[in-house]
This record gives structure tokens, sequence and C-alpha cells, in this order.
């Protein structure tokens, strides 16, 4: 292969008509609005924003569960927007967020792991098949005698193990995380953390990783995304998001972060965003965000900021950081 | 007599289910004084919002307050009628719920509900009610209010509708105000906004607060006082200063522990606290943390540990401060 990244999306736009029967003029909602982003193989790109903003959507939309409005999905440099996909799930899987949502209630765990590899016919035999299973299972800190129990005998977390252990059951090179850890308890996420980033050390799998909470986003991930209203404003490495973050959304959300440590919550100072997200229907004209933001200007109100590159790899979508930087 | 706002002694609450008894709550004590803020922290299932719905008699069936006692400004709260309690539920005491799009009434306008709290627990005139609704809304951060108050519910965003939850349990000047999991329904940055508001109304109205969250972060940046639960039970109580930078119980300190944060460097890989949370059908004979408790001890599998202090309000329940005492532990 030459050196494609494993996976790039290109101009991703997404609406959904919402009215629009005899009666009504349709509208669209729209969930993501030209968004694009490189993954590098076994690397995990981080993806936050508050609800609403279309992460998980664009999430959805990358894998085809969504067929996007427009712009180019790219596997190792091969434009798959258009193509069958049922060959290409080997390669790209999903966790979705409620693990009591997404697991058949009358499957048996063995059964829900084995789906995807009757449906892509990988195994030769039942023998392979129940080794394959179990393989699997002891992966993500399952047993054997968990094979034949269903999934109302589990807790979220275990749940949450079944579920990556079937996303992974055909070896993707690329999973899509969707909040898998948000349903769970604190003291549960940690190790569902930890076994993410193990299997991907062992596998070499490359992840988007899609959450709300962004001291577990930065932890987990390689490069960060923050999204706002459907639009991409800053991605950056997640070292130096954190300690220099540029767009003034991606700073009122870090420091609207609680921090365990009462000295630190006591001493700083915190952004507080006025208002309200507004609605993905009808979105503020100019930049998303002029409506929130404490420093918006004229021109934010009229144009849409581009993209500019802060320093290699750190971008940014902002009227007032280009005109500090003087680009 | 005691002169605690609220106190709460050895309280037992079991959920009696066909598949057997369930003690959510299993000898809860602790007491509040005015204008404290107290945090109470722990994972699903660990009885935190049952201690709470106890307090204010709104435990579902088959809930059941088994033993223990409940004394709120010197009044016994479980040998209340219905009709002592509603005098102060409300009044005295008010609650913020989790979910903001759940807790108000859809088909009555916020101003209605507001005014139906207030002539319910005053002699307010209805126009008087009105004017007091409006300015509590506005005390709350919300833009508008004359109109806000002639709309309905689904009109407000969550985060408005949580600033509506919070003036309603305002209105009455309460003594002691209950917010369980007050953001957890919220994205961040609205979450901050609320935390705000509620830092700012504590300077103003000087009531007690109970905090319900699993989220330490909230619990560090408001909170004076902390109780950690485990299994039904306090496992550890102190200053939010000792919780945090004196933790005495393991299970506390896996918590602290399992937190990635953001002021780290984040390469360093997670602690988690193995296992699964404890099944209160069949709660363990000893210690309910004991089976995910990495100092886990003989004794503990076969014992409940009593309450040890640790210093001037800092107690904590674990067998290990028995050992770093040198006492003898009999072995049952």
């Amino acid at each position: 292969m030459s050196n494609a990244p494993l996976f790039e999306a290109r101009n991703i736009v997404k609406n959904f008509q919402v009215g629009g029967g005899l009666l009504s003029k349709a509208r669209y909602v729209h969930a993501v609005d030209d968004v694009s982003l490189t993954i590098e193989k076994g690397e995990t790109f981080g993806l936050v924003g508050e609800s609403g903003c279309g992460k998980s959507t664009f999430g959805r939309t990358i894998l085809r569960l969504y067929e996007p409005t427009s712009g180019q999905i790219l596997l190792d440099g091969q434009d798959i927007t258009h193509a069958n996909m049922r060959p290409l799930r080997k390669r790209m899987q999903i966790v979705f967020q409620d693990p009591y949502a997404s697991l058949d209630p009358r499957m048996t765990v063995g059964d829900i792991v084995g789906e995807p590899l009757d449906i892509q016919d990988a195994c030769s035999g039942k023998e392979e098949r129940r080794d394959r299973i179990l393989e699997l299972l002891n992966l993500v800190g399952l047993n054997s005698e968990h094979m034949n129990r269903y999934p109302h005998e589990f807790s979220g977390g275990q749940r949450q193990r079944v579920s990556i252990a079937r996303a992974m059951a055909l070896h993707p090179d690329f999973m899509v995380c969707d909040e898998p850890i948000s349903a769970l308890d604190v003291s549960i996420q940690a190790q569902v953390i930890n076994m993410l980033m193990e299997l991907q050390q062992k596998l070499g799998m490359a992840y988007l990783f899609i959450a709300h909470d962004l001291n577990v986003v930065r932890h987990i991930s390689k490069h960060v995304g923050v999204m706002y209203l459907g639009s991409l404003v800053e991605v950056c490495e997640a070292n130096s998001l954190y300690r220099n973050p540029m767009h003034p959304y991606t700073q009122a959300l870090l420091s609207a972060i609680p921090i365990p440590d009462p000295e630190v919550s006591r001493s700083r100072r915190r952004v507080v965003l006025e208002g309200d997200v507004p609605s993905p229907i009808n979105p503020p004209q100019g930049c998303k965000f002029h409506t929130r933001c404490p420093y918006a200007m004229d021109v934010c109100r009229q144009q849409r900021p581009e993209t500019i590159t802060v320093e290699p790899g750190h971008t940014c979508a902002c009227h007032k950081v280009k005109q500090d930087l003087g680009l | 007599m005691s002169d605690h706002l609220l106190e709460i002694k050895d309280l037992k609450v079991s959920f009696f289910t066909p598949a057997g008894e369930v003690k959510a709550v299993n000898g809860v004590t602790y007491d509040l004084d005015e204008g404290r803020v107290l945090g109470i922290v722990g994972e699903s299932g660990s009885g935190k919002s049952v201690s709470v719905s106890a307090m204010m008699q709104l435990l579902a069936y088959p809930g059941r307050v088994v033993g223990g006692s409940i004394h709120f400004n010197g009044q016994d709260v479980l040998a209340m009628n219905a009709e002592q309690i509603q005098a102060i539920r409300g009044k005295d005491i008010g609650m913020i719920f989790q979910d903001p799009m759940t807790s108000l009434n859809p088909v009555f306008t916020v101003g209605e509900q507001l005014v139906e709290t207030l002539r319910r627990h005053t002699k307010m005139t209805r126009a008087e009610a009105w004017q007091r609704g409006i300015e509590m809304l506005r005390l709350v951060g919300i833009n508008n209010p004359e109109q806000r108050i002639k709309q309905y519910p689904h009109e407000f965003s969550g985060g408005m509708r949580q600033r509506a939850m919070i003036a309603m349990t305002l209105l009455c000047n309460p003594k002691l105000l209950i917010a369980d999991e007050p953001t957890t329904a919220l994205d961040v940055t609205i979450q901050a906004q609320i935390m705000d508001l509620m830092k700012r109304l504590r300077e103003q109205i000087n009531a007690a607060i109970i905090l319900i969250t699993h989220d330490l972060g909230i619990v560090s940046d408001i909170c004076d006082e902390v109780i950690v639960m485990y299994a039904g039970r306090i496992v550890e109580r102190g200053t939010t200063d000792d919780i945090f930078y004196r933790p005495a119980h393991p299970y506390t300190r896996g918590l602290l522990r399992c937190l990635p944060r953001l002021d780290s460097d984040g390469s360093e890989p997670l602690e988690p606290i193995e296992g699964t949370p404890v099944d209160l059908l069949a709660l363990p004979k000893g210690c309910a943390f004991a089976p995910r408790c990495k100092n886990c001890m003989k004794v503990c599998l076969t014992q409940q540990p009593p309450v040890f202090q640790m210093g001037e309000g800092h107690i904590s329940m674990c067998w290990l401060h028995a050992l770093e005492n040198n006492e003898e532990v009999q072995e049952q």
C-alpha cells in the first residue's frame, strides 16, 4: 500500500430531513457539516462535543450506517463512499454507547459474539467457531462459562465487554467507539478504558473514540477533535490541546470540566458560557459559535471562519485566532 | 434533643422484591447543620438516592424503612403522617431531581407550577405568588422571566428546566435543599452554569445542601463534607480535604485513582477497581467491598468492619485501620 492513511473522511455532510409532508415545507437538521479528518493505523482519534453536536452521527456516517449527504470516505486511500459494505464490515466495526440496548436479549453471549463470524463465513466448522468465540471472550476478560448465558445476566461493564468482543470478532483495523463508557459506573469505566488500550497495543486497531468526557478522551487519544453544532472547530494532538487550547469553545469546554481536587477547583478561574447550544435546524450565520462566544466580533456574525493551521498537526477554525496570529 | 438541622441514625431501608430482600440502605448515620454542603458519592445502587427518598417519605413500593430514625429540625420525620410530611416537603425541604425533562409537569405552564407550590405552603394571593415566581426565575438566571413564566416546560431547554426546578425549590426559603444528581443529564458547559448558580445560591440563602452525585469533580468544587457510600453503607466520611487528600478507605482511594485527570500527563494507565459492583440480594457476610479490595484480609470476609475515627470528623469503615492501630482482631 502507498502511504495513504488508514482512514480518511473528506468534507462529510449529513443532513436529516424533518417535516416535508403534504402540508409542511421540508427542513433539514444539519447534523454533520463539512467534517474532514484522517486516522492513522493503530492510533486513536478522540471526538468530543456536547450532545447534539453531531459526533455520533459522524461516527455512524463514516461506517455508512447512515449514507452521507455529500463527501468522501476513504479506507487505505480507496473511495468507499458508494462501495458494497458487506466485505468491508470485516475491517470497520462499532461499539455502541448503551450495552443494555445493543445486545439482543434473546441470544446467548456466545451467539452474539459468533454472529459476525457466521455472517462473514469466517469459520470452517463448529469447533473452530467455538474456539474463536472463546478466544474473543478471553481477550475481553470473560471466560467459557459466560458463553451460554444471556445478556440480562451480566452487569453493564460485562455487557460492554461482550459488545467489544463482538466488534473484534473479525479482526477489524478500525473501530468506532461511540461513547462506550458513558453508561458505566466510574469504577468500571477505568476497566474498560484500560482494556481498550491494551487491545489496541496487542492488535493494532485504530479507534475513533467518541465521548463527551474530555478527561477520558485525553487519556486514550493521540489526536482530539472538538465538534460544535456539526463542525469540527479544533483538531490537535491530545496533550497540546489541553495545554494550549486555541478555540474559545475548546477553552470553555476545558474549563467547564470539574477537577476532582478541591484546591485546584477552588483556585482556578472558569469561563462559564452563557446560553444554550442553538438548534442545528437553523444554525447561526457566520461562525456557529458566535452566539455564545465571549470574543465574538462583527466578522464572526457574517463570515464562516476557515480552518487554519496554527502549527503542524493543530488546526482551528476561528476568526479571532486567525487575527491574533496575524495570518 | 440535639441541635443539628438533620440527624439520621442507623437508617435501614429494604426493598422487598420477589427475588428477596434488597438491603438498599443498611445502617446509615449522619447529621447536617445549617449552611453546610454535604456531598454523597457512590456508584449506582449504593443507596445514595434511597436514603434521601426515605427522608422525604418518597420511597416507592416495595421499599420500606426497616430501622433507624430521621430527625429534621427536631421532628421525627418517620413518625409523621401524610399531611404532616406534606407540610414540610416542598417548603422546608426542597428537592431537585436528576432529570429536568420529567420532573416538571408538561401540561401546566412553569408559572402555574411555581404558583401552586407557593399557594400550597403560604397565604399569598395568586398575584403575589406570580410576582414571587418571576423574582425566583430571575434569581436563577433566566432571562426575560416575565415572558418565560407563561411558557410550558417543553419551551425550555434542559439547563433552563433545571434552573426552573431550582427556582421552584427556593420559593419557600427551604432550610434544606436536596439535589439528586442535578447535572447528570446536562452537558458540561450547562453543568458549569448550574454549579455556578448553586455556589452563588449557597452564599445567598444559607440553606443546608445535600448533593448526591457520582462525579467527584463536582464534589470537590462545592462541598464542605463528603460521604462515600458502598452497598448501602457509609464507608468513609470526612471534610472534602480529608476525602481528597487523606482518603482512608480502599474504596475511596480506588475511586480517586481510577479517574483520568486533566492536569496529569495521561501517560500512565488508570488503576481501575477490579470486579463488578456488589449484588445487593446476596451481600457478603463481611465487608461488602472485600471481594474487590486489593488489601482484603481474612477478617474482611467474615466480619463487618467497625467505624474507626481517623481524625476530627473523619471516619472510615475498614479493618485495615485496626492493623494500623495495632489492635487485636478477633477472628470468629
